[in-house]
């Protein structure tokens, strides 16, 4: 007799990490995000003696200021698009790539039960974005202080955080981010589940940001606009401050986990009574 | 079935998702608000008997009793309608707020007369007069209605003249109002400092006509007035006569005419702010260069030094910019909280001042407000630190062209609002913030500070006419605070012409830009105009104070003094001369800086955190509760009559299929579609190999797919091992299937394929028998390739090996010999015979083609159209214990008689084929046959089968015949 399947026990995160990291697609992510700091460098570099002529102090004029600023820098670029595509690629290709590739029904017919194949895939693809999340701080950090030395961050409104503290708050930072694209997560999975298009569904999400992000610039939404879920996706800026006012921070964490939640219940609902026909 | 906890958690999370939004929404204080449109007539003039009606709205808060009451004046060229907003939002908050079109302005009557005290502020008396007749505002005794006014400003000033005039106001929000009319329309802003605040400014005299915002001003309150707009333009519009004449004299003269000048000072806050007791909170604009920062200044030095209390507050915006940001109007209403409601805790009168970065997010620009205990300076003691930079440049020579022209650019009034629309609405996240932007006034209002600041960048000065004074590079960052001065030397050139000098004074921060000229950029977009008495060879010195800016400058960045003897938004000397500039004294620019005193602290509004620790919460409790519910479902699933139990007999038989049916609804319409198995039923014994035959489309890989629990029946179910098939039961884990083409990760080798899919079972390694699959698959040196070079045939054998994987009780197999070439099928086979002969085993094939089942198969079942037509051993329906024998069609007839002769029963002609004569055996051997014919003279011309499946097969599925 053929040994028994003890459910709890099936598609391991381990296994299923195994799976996905052997994915060229990880490797290059992963690759690209640690290999973006450097590429800022080199453009910094390249460039012309730095043109602090910016009509304001901007990010950009003080980017080389310091190790720190560096770093935040490279957040600044990515947080808005990067990062939202990088969760959408692993959230949305969860289930959709299996059911491109026909493996989705083996897996299912092993039996791995659909709430838990949901939640172990869910697992890897949030711990894949959080490291590629995390290498691109770690790596500018590391880059710009050996290049721009260990001195303060320097806000553009003219104040400084010393060095230690400054790699506090950008862990910081680094987490609200972490908590905030939770909605592209929920968003990419759900349409994982819905449609069988890996392409689909990662670009998908994508749309549903840059949509949010559009009406967030619509003024006579008003304060429609608060519960958009891109709204307060640089609210971790306030964390670069002397004294941090935690309102949109908070705002930002709410607004994440509810979207996050709306969708990835909906995900699971859908999934659970979905003939699997791929 | 399990699914009523999911349904559970569904509903708590909608709840929750819900609770999370009415919080996270938070609702203004007030619901509903209403308005009341009133006509009111008052008598003002210097005899006070000149009739006047005044357009206004009262607004009622939700709230019942006395409320106190806010006077909402409108700005330059605006009405009530301009302020209904911010009127609506003091009753959201509980006021009993008015607004009304000042004289001059909309629907109401009279001329404008500048906040003169005889009307615009007599008016404003008798409304109050109005207001202590309103029951719905609270008194402070008969008469005397408690109440604030706030405006921006044209109406600031009147806030500021009415608090000035009228004891019975109780607080005061001006914004961004003037102090002095006359100084702000004619600035001259060389002299004697008047004290040690950070934006304190000279204020002399007779200055320099502010020709750009003058006309601005004048233009906008030159529309006709109700009713006459048809008639011919007027050339003072509503203007009262007198200031219509100054303005003319004005631009003609591009001097101050001193009528205008005693008017003006009547008309300026200036008069009467050391008599204001009521508290005052001065809202001052950053990027304004209609009413700088020096204008609030004077005001708070006037205030304060009658003892009222007065704070300041500083934002980022002005007449070149935005309105007041978040912070700034949470204050505001703190102010009239406290002043007029007491809800709440007395705000203070800390000094406020924002500074603004270059980075945009929600496309407006972030910034920082630095607290500081007192406006410096204020109380009389010493101001903030100023930092003296040291000069070079040493005296220059500047032309004064003829008539002023061509002129140097700084900023154009209402450009700034203009360039602002495209770049941002300010930064505001709460939409109905209260008191909101400027309100009118000339200038534009919702600019940006990122446009302020590109215009800072096109200012450019001319050749000839300007002379420049650097300091140093900065060794630091730092933040400049307030109005920077500097002394300067003015001298005439001898054998040029020489007269009253009008020169422009203003700074430059300018990057370091290695070999090319750096960046510059214009602090605050604005310039101090001077005007000095006629000067000689020998150099009379001066002190300028320059525009009070905040602004950051980065370090490596030099400030640059630039004096200019032509603007273009001012009225320049006409006469052509040449000065001689020349740094004075010791030669330094003195740059204030406000280093904030007051931590703000770090702060965490709770009501969000609270909400999303809910939230959080609410999902655990909602897996938990789906979790226990799903135990105890399951529990009493597996109990003896329960869905999921096992049914008695039928632990033994791989498979019972009992009237399954599945159809697929098409489209959203929700009808039943396409039916894809219709009332299937049949059985699979254990050791059997039973092919499911049919035709492509009859219903195999449906029944397959249910089978496997990846989709849901209709109606019908399906046992296995006598448990009832649902997505995941666990009873699957004793099936191995391939269905419908294989499933690989395509960038593993197909080794790794298997493993992780064993892996993925999460049974030990040992028992997935790998090697003997793979064995299976023939795949060789292939099997460490990645799967995505593999060809179809190869895919295909791998795939059947990993449904072989850990030898499962059921295997089943979907047209597992599609692709393979004869050899392989023939191995194939082999394969599956072998996998149930003799151990108990159990295999299920589908295929649509008979020669497979009849070869492989011991039983079948078959399929057409969704429905089972035939099912049966495969020897018994493919032979019956009948031949066929072939014998010339000429004498069949012959042949069947010879062989009823034989044995009598079982012979009969085959109606389909003329010369074919079919015999049962009945265990006779088909010899005996063959020679009883060859004896009675026939030819047997050949002795097969006869294949009643392939009738079946054929007839069944009639003149279609199966699809390739």
């Amino acid at each position: 007799m053929t040994t028994p399947v003890d459910e709890t026990r099936t598609l391991p995160v381990r296994v299923e990490l195994a799976r996905q990291w052997r994915r060229r697609r990880t490797q290059v992510t992963l690759a690209l995000f640690a290999l973006l700091p450097v590429i800022l460098w080199i453009a910094f570099s390249v460039g012309d003696a730095p043109d602090p002529g910016a009509a304001a102090t901007s990010l950009t004029d003080l980017a080389q200021a310091s190790g720190v600023n560096f770093a935040v820098f490279a957040l600044f670029s990515s947080a808005s698009f990067l990062f939202v595509v990088v969760v959408a690629l692993f959230f949305g290709d969860t289930v959709a790539s299996e059911a491109s590739w026909s493996s989705l029904r083996y897996l299912l017919a092993i039996p791995v039960p659909r709430v838990r194949l949901l939640r172990q895939k869910a697992i890897v693809a949030a711990l894949l974005s959080l490291a590629t999340l995390v290498v691109l701080p770690v790596v500018a950090v590391v880059l710009g202080t050996l290049v721009y030395g260990a001195g303060d961050y320097l806000s553009p409104t003219g104040e400084s955080l010393p060095y230690g503290t400054a790699l506090v708050r950008i862990a910081l930072a680094v987490a609200y981010l972490a908590i905030h694209l939770l909605w592209v997560a929920g968003v990419a999975t759900l349409l994982s589940v819905v449609t069988d298009a890996p392409l689909g569904a990662v670009g998908g999400a994508v749309l549903v940001s840059i949509l949010s992000q559009i009406l967030d610039t619509v003024d006579a939404l008003g304060s429609l606009r608060n519960v958009l879920p891109t709204h307060e996706v640089f609210a971790f800026a306030d964390l670069l401050t002397l004294d941090v006012d935690g309102g949109d921070l908070a705002r930002g964490v709410l607004s994440g986990l509810v979207w996050c939640t709306a969708f990835g219940a909906t995900a699971i609902w859908w999934f659970r009574r979905k003939d699997i026909t791929s | 079935m399990i699914s009523r906890p999911l349904r559970v958690l569904g509903v708590v999370l909608v709840v929750l998702v819900l609770g999370a939004g009415t919080v996270g929404a938070a609702p203004a204080p007030g619901g509903t608000v209403r308005s009341e449109d009133l006509r009111i007539d008052v008598l003002d003039g210097p005899a006070g008997n000149q009739p006047q009606t005044l357009d206004a709205t009262l607004w009622l808060p939700a709230t019942t009793g006395p409320a106190p009451a806010v006077l909402v004046a409108h700005g330059f060229g605006g009405s009530k309608d301009s302020v209904a907003s911010e009127a609506r939002a003091w009753a959201e908050r509980g006021y009993v707020a008015l607004a009304w079109s000042a004289r001059g302005f909309g629907q109401s009557t009279g001329q404008i007369a500048l906040n003169s005290p005889e009307y615009e502020v007599a008016d404003a008396r008798q409304l109050v007069d109005r207001l202590a007749a309103r029951p719905e505002v609270r008194q402070d005794g008969p008469g005397d209605p408690r109440v604030g006014v706030t405006g921006a400003s044209y109406g600031g000033a009147l806030a500021l003249l009415l608090a000035g005039n009228d004891p019975r106001v109780d607080a005061t929000i001006p914004i961004i109002t003037w102090n002095d009319l006359g100084q702000a329309l004619f600035p001259d802003r060389a002299g004697a400092v008047p004290a040690g605040t950070a934006a304190a400014s000279a204020a002399e005299p007779d200055g320099v006509f502010k020709r750009a915002w003058s006309a601005l001003f004048f233009s906008s309150g030159s529309r006709p007035a109700p009713g006459q707009e048809q008639a011919p333009p007027q050339v003072c519009g509503r203007f009262l006569p007198e200031i219509c004449a100054g303005y003319v004299a004005a631009v003609t003269t591009g001097r101050e005419p001193a009528e205008l000048a005693t008017f003006l000072s009547r008309a300026s806050p200036a008069s009467v702010a050391g008599r204001i007791t009521a508290p005052t909170l001065l809202v001052q604009g950053e990027q304004d260069t209609l009413f700088g920062l020096d204008q609030a200044d004077a005001t708070a030095r006037q205030i304060a030094a009658g003892g009222g209390t007065v704070a300041v507050s500083w934002f980022a915006g002005g007449h070149d910019g935005g309105g007041p940001d978040q912070r700034t109007t949470t204050r505001m209403q703190a102010w009239f909280d406290h002043h007029l409601a007491g809800t709440v805790a007395d705000p203070g009168t800390a000094f406020t001042y924002v500074v603004p970065s270059g980075v945009q997010a929600r496309r407006a620009p972030t910034q920082r407000t630095v607290t500081a205990a007192a406006y410096p300076g204020l109380d009389g003691g010493a101001g903030p630190p100023r930092q003296a930079m040291p000069l070079r440049g040493g005296a220059q020579d500047v032309l004064a062209p003829a008539g002023g022209a061509p002129a140097a650019i700084s900023s154009v009034p209402g450009l700034g609002g203009l360039a602002g629309a495209g770049g941002g609405d300010g930064e505001d996240d709460e939409e109905g913030g209260d008191t909101g932007g400027p309100g009118g006034g000339g200038g534009g209002s919702g600019g940006g500070v990122g446009a302020s600041a590109l215009l800072g960048r096109l200012a450019a000065d001319l050749p000839g006419q300007a002379a420049r004074f650097s300091t140093d590079p900065l060794p630091a960052r730092t933040v400049v605070a307030g109005a920077p001065q500097v002394r300067l030397a003015v001298s005439a050139v001898p054998g040029r012409p020489s007269g009253e000098p009008v020169l422009f004074a203003k700074v430059y921060d300018v990057a370091a830009g290695g070999d090319a000229p750096g960046t510059r950029t214009l602090l605050g977009n604005a310039v101090s105009p001077v005007r000095l008495p006629a000067t000689g060879p020998v150099p009379a010195e001066v002190t300028v104070s320059l525009p009070a800016v905040v602004a950051t400058l980065a370090a490596g960045h030099r400030l640059e003094v630039v004096v200019s003897t032509t603007d273009q938004s001012y009225a320049a000397a006409t006469l052509p001369a040449v000065h001689r500039i020349a740094p004075a004294g010791d030669a330094t620019l003195s740059v204030p800086t406000v280093p904030g005193d007051v931590r703000s602290g770090t702060s965490v509004p709770l009501a969000p955190l609270i909400t999303a620790g809910l939230l959080l919460l609410g999902v655990l409790v909602a897996w938990l509760v789906a979790r226990v519910l799903a135990g105890r479902r399951r529990r009493r699933d597996l109990e003896p009559g329960g869905a999921l139990a096992l049914e008695e007999g039928l632990a033994d038989t791989p498979l019972v299929v009992r009237g399954l049916s599945k159809s697929f609804q098409s489209g959203f319409s929700g009808a039943s579609g396409l039916v894809a198995v219709d009332d299937v039923s049949f059985t699979v014994e254990r050791g059997q190999v039973l092919g499911l035959l049919g035709p492509n489309g009859a219903g195999k890989t449906t029944t397959l797919r249910m089978l496997l629990g990846l989709i849901a029946p209709t109606a019908g179910e399906l046992r296995l091992f006598g448990r009832r098939v649902v997505a995941g039961a666990p009873v699957l884990g004793r099936v191995g299937a391939f269905v419908e083409g294989a499933g690989f990760l395509p960038h593993l080798t197909g080794r790794d394929n298997l493993e992780l899919y064993w892996a993925a079972t999460g049974r030990p390694r040992g028992d997935a028998r790998l090697e003997e699959a793979l064995e299976i698959a023939g795949l060789g040196g292939a099997v460490d390739r990645a799967v995505r070079t593999y060809s179809q045939g190869m895919r295909q054998r791998l795939a059947i090996a990993q449904a072989m994987l850990g030898l499962p009780d059921l295997l089943v197999l979907d047209e597992p010999t599609n692709g393979l070439d004869p050899p392989q099928i023939h191995a194939m086979r082999e394969v599956l015979r072998g996998y149930a002969r003799g151990t108990g085993r159990t295999v299920l094939v589908s295929s649509h083609l008979l020669a497979e089942v009849e070869q492989t198969c011991d039983h079948v079942v078959v399929m057409h159209r969704g429905r089972v037509v035939a099912t049966g051993e495969v020897a018994e329906l493919v032979a019956n214990g009948q031949v066929a024998v072939t014998v010339d069609p000429g004498r069949r007839d012959d042949a069947v008689s010879v062989l009823r002769g034989r044995n009598g029963v079982g012979v009969e002609p085959d109606p389909g084929d003329p010369d074919v004569v079919l015999v049962d055996l009945h265990g006779s051997d088909r010899a005996d046959v063959v020679r009883t014919l060859v004896e009675a003279g026939h030819d047997v011309r050949g002795v097969g089968p006869r294949r009643r499946l392939e009738d079946a097969f054929l007839a069944l599925i009639g003149e279609e015949g199966p699809r390739p």
